[in-house]
């Protein structure tokens, strides 16, 4: 069917099939008070000459991370996305295709999930893996979901350098099921999450803690620490991971004790793009396979022994299970889990390690930088590519100073945490040369 | 398709073998047979208590899950683990080695809405 409006033609045929004199009459049954007497407010159509005009004129009005140094982080990150990502996402098998629940007609986009599946199980050092969620923020509150199905329990204690907006997501997916929410302080001396606070706030219905590693102020946790505690309450450790480039050095978490790991995978092939869409993850080990929400592809054969793929535990899911299913997101982020799993192919295991030291060394040599200008780091403990330095001045007016300069300096946080007053969360990627953090610290010093 | 007489029956397609207080409930041949073929079961906790027309645990097959509702109310006595990790065996052996749980009945009058096997039968027949 052409996507064309009716003509004059077409209306005069529908309305006499239909027995009406006129579209007013054809719609008489609406009470004339609920009706608009008004045309509709849409001006007149464009061109396509002028349409790309407009819309170019708009996208001018925007600043991206090519106008600008940017050195911002907390949850998303300015990587390279190489060129193979694109090309190959671009392809209309991969960018039209429809829920795969046909595998006769879906094996190439089963597999590609399944690949997806298989790369985030190796990311996590988990067993399973799911085909994706919306994002790291929804991710970790399916997982606090998850975990009370598994469990039995209510309870949730999120750390406090959990980000903020995840902590948020989590608060409006509990809001009407009694909540049962606390928060456990970090330390202000080492930025990361205090153990005792965490033992403290567990008890009988703790049915998860949430940490994040590297966490929101860029520190490396002692994530197999706080697994021994939250496992010898019985309650299970979901580790959040929102820069997941930095799994390219750093222990997994299914390695270090972690019942759930989920996240944030935008690092890998996905643009920034003003927030969004952005690609959750979660990995799980076997036996919780059943309480993961989402889809899960499978590795089959068919009736002749051939390789085949399809989605598997379906009866987890509302289409099959409606009130009972594990959870009301029965969709994944095809696309963008795509666009991941080409980067990671790319890369290689080799490739990624040294994407995430290029990360890391970039990160340390601005914050030498950084300390030279007269800044301090918040905190002594290791970091990957992101970290907290407070200034002399109030971060606001440093950051709008920078802003002129066409530096993007970093987070205030004083916006989530009132105590961090003087505090500034900076990032530093494959993406910042060495000219530009130079750049960043001599305009610091000015400032 | 079976249907021992010295067993009662449920509407929601339970078996209940009663020994003095002791109930053993398990799913019915008719029931194995519309799930297809059976992956996965979860039973309540030894010591845990069920509820008379409530859910007490869960099966699934290549193509459905159920409930499983209690045909009675009392404390869960014993559970059958080995189903756990062979759940075919509900399709293979129904009444015999897939018997679910068994419960201390809470009271006689538990039973009395119980069908025996006839009116099971003449019951799902109906239902076709």
């Amino acid at each position: 069917m052409p996507y064309i409006p009716h003509t004059e033609e077409d209306i005069g045929k529908i309305l006499e099939a239909a027995g009406a004199s006129s579209i007013d009459d054809a719609l008489s049954a609406l009470p004339a008070n609920l009706r608009s007497r008004k045309p509709l407010d849409v001006p007149a159509g464009l061109s396509e000459q002028e349409l790309l005009g407009h819309l170019k004129q708009l996208g001018s009005r925007n600043s991206t991370v090519e106008d600008y140094s940017s050195f911002l982080g907390g949850g998303a990150y300015n990587h390279y996305i190489p060129a193979i990502v694109d090309s190959l996402i671009s392809r209309s098998e991969f960018y039209t295709s429809y829920t795969p629940y046909q595998p006769e007609l879906s094996q190439g986009t089963l597999q590609a999930i399944f690949e997806y599946q298989t790369l985030v199980c190796q990311l996590t050092g988990m067993d399973v893996s799911n085909a994706s969620l919306y994002d790291g923020a929804t991710a970790v509150a399916e997982a606090v979901l998850m975990a009370r199905r598994i469990t039995g329990r209510n309870g949730i204690v999120l750390s406090a350098a959990l980000h903020p907006e995840y902590r948020d997501t989590v608060r409006t997916y509990l809001s009407g099921t009694g909540d049962h929410l606390s928060e456990a302080a970090f330390s202000a001396g080492t930025g990361t999450t205090l153990a005792e606070t965490i033992e403290n706030a567990i008890d009988g219905d703790t049915a998860c803690v949430v940490v994040q590693h590297p966490n929101f102020f860029g520190c490396i946790e002692d994530v197999g620490a706080l697994a021994e505690i939250v496992h010898k309450k019985g309650a299970l450790l979901i580790v959040a991971v929102s820069e997941a480039v930095s799994l390219g050095l750093l222990k997994p978490p299914g390695e270090m004790g972690a019942d759930i790991a989920v996240g944030e995978n935008q690092s890998f092939g996905n643009p920034l793009s003003y927030g969004g869409p952005y690609l959750g993850f979660m990995a799980t080990r076997t036996e919780f396979v059943r309480q993961m929400p989402g889809r899960i592809v499978g590795q089959t054969v068919d009736k002749n022994g051939r390789r085949a793929f399809c989605l598997t535990f379906s009866t987890r899911e509302q289409h099959i299970r409606r009130e009972r299913a594990t959870s009301n997101i029965c969709t994944n982020h095809g696309l963008s889990a795509l666009a991941a799993s080409i980067h990671l192919a790319a890369l290689g295991g080799v490739g990624l390690k040294r994407l995430a030291g290029l990360n890391l060394s970039k990160a340390e040599y601005l914050k030498k930088k950084l300390v030279e200008a007269g800044a301090e780091p918040a905190w002594s403990v290791p970091t990957f590519n992101e970290f907290t330095v407070k200034v002399r001045k109030d971060p606001e007016e440093v950051l709008e100073k920078l802003l002129l300069k066409k530096i993007i300096g970093g987070i205030p946080l004083k916006r989530f945490y009132p105590a961090l007053d003087r505090h500034i969360l900076v990032a530093a990627t494959e993406m910042n040369s060495k000219e530009e953090i130079d750049r960043f610290a001599s305009e610091l010093k000015s400032v | 398709m079976e249907f021992p007489k010295d067993l009662k029956y449920t509407k929601e397609h339970e078996w209940v073998k009663v020994e003095g207080k002791i109930a053993t409930i398990g799913i019915t041949d008719y029931a194995q047979d519309s799930l297809g073929d059976v992956v996965y079961v979860e039973l309540p906790p030894e010591g845990g208590s069920v509820t008379k027309h409530e859910p007490f645990g869960v099966v699934e097959s290549v193509k459905a899950v159920s409930d499983l509702y209690s045909p009675v109310s009392g404390s869960v006595t014993e559970v059958n683990d080995a189903i756990i990790d062979s759940p075919e065996a509900i399709n293979e052996d129904p009444y015999g080695d897939a018997w679910m749980i068994k419960v201390e009945i809470a009271g006689q009058s538990e039973l009395d809405d119980l069908l025996t096997a006839d009116e099971y039968q003449k019951f799902i027949e109906e239902e076709k």
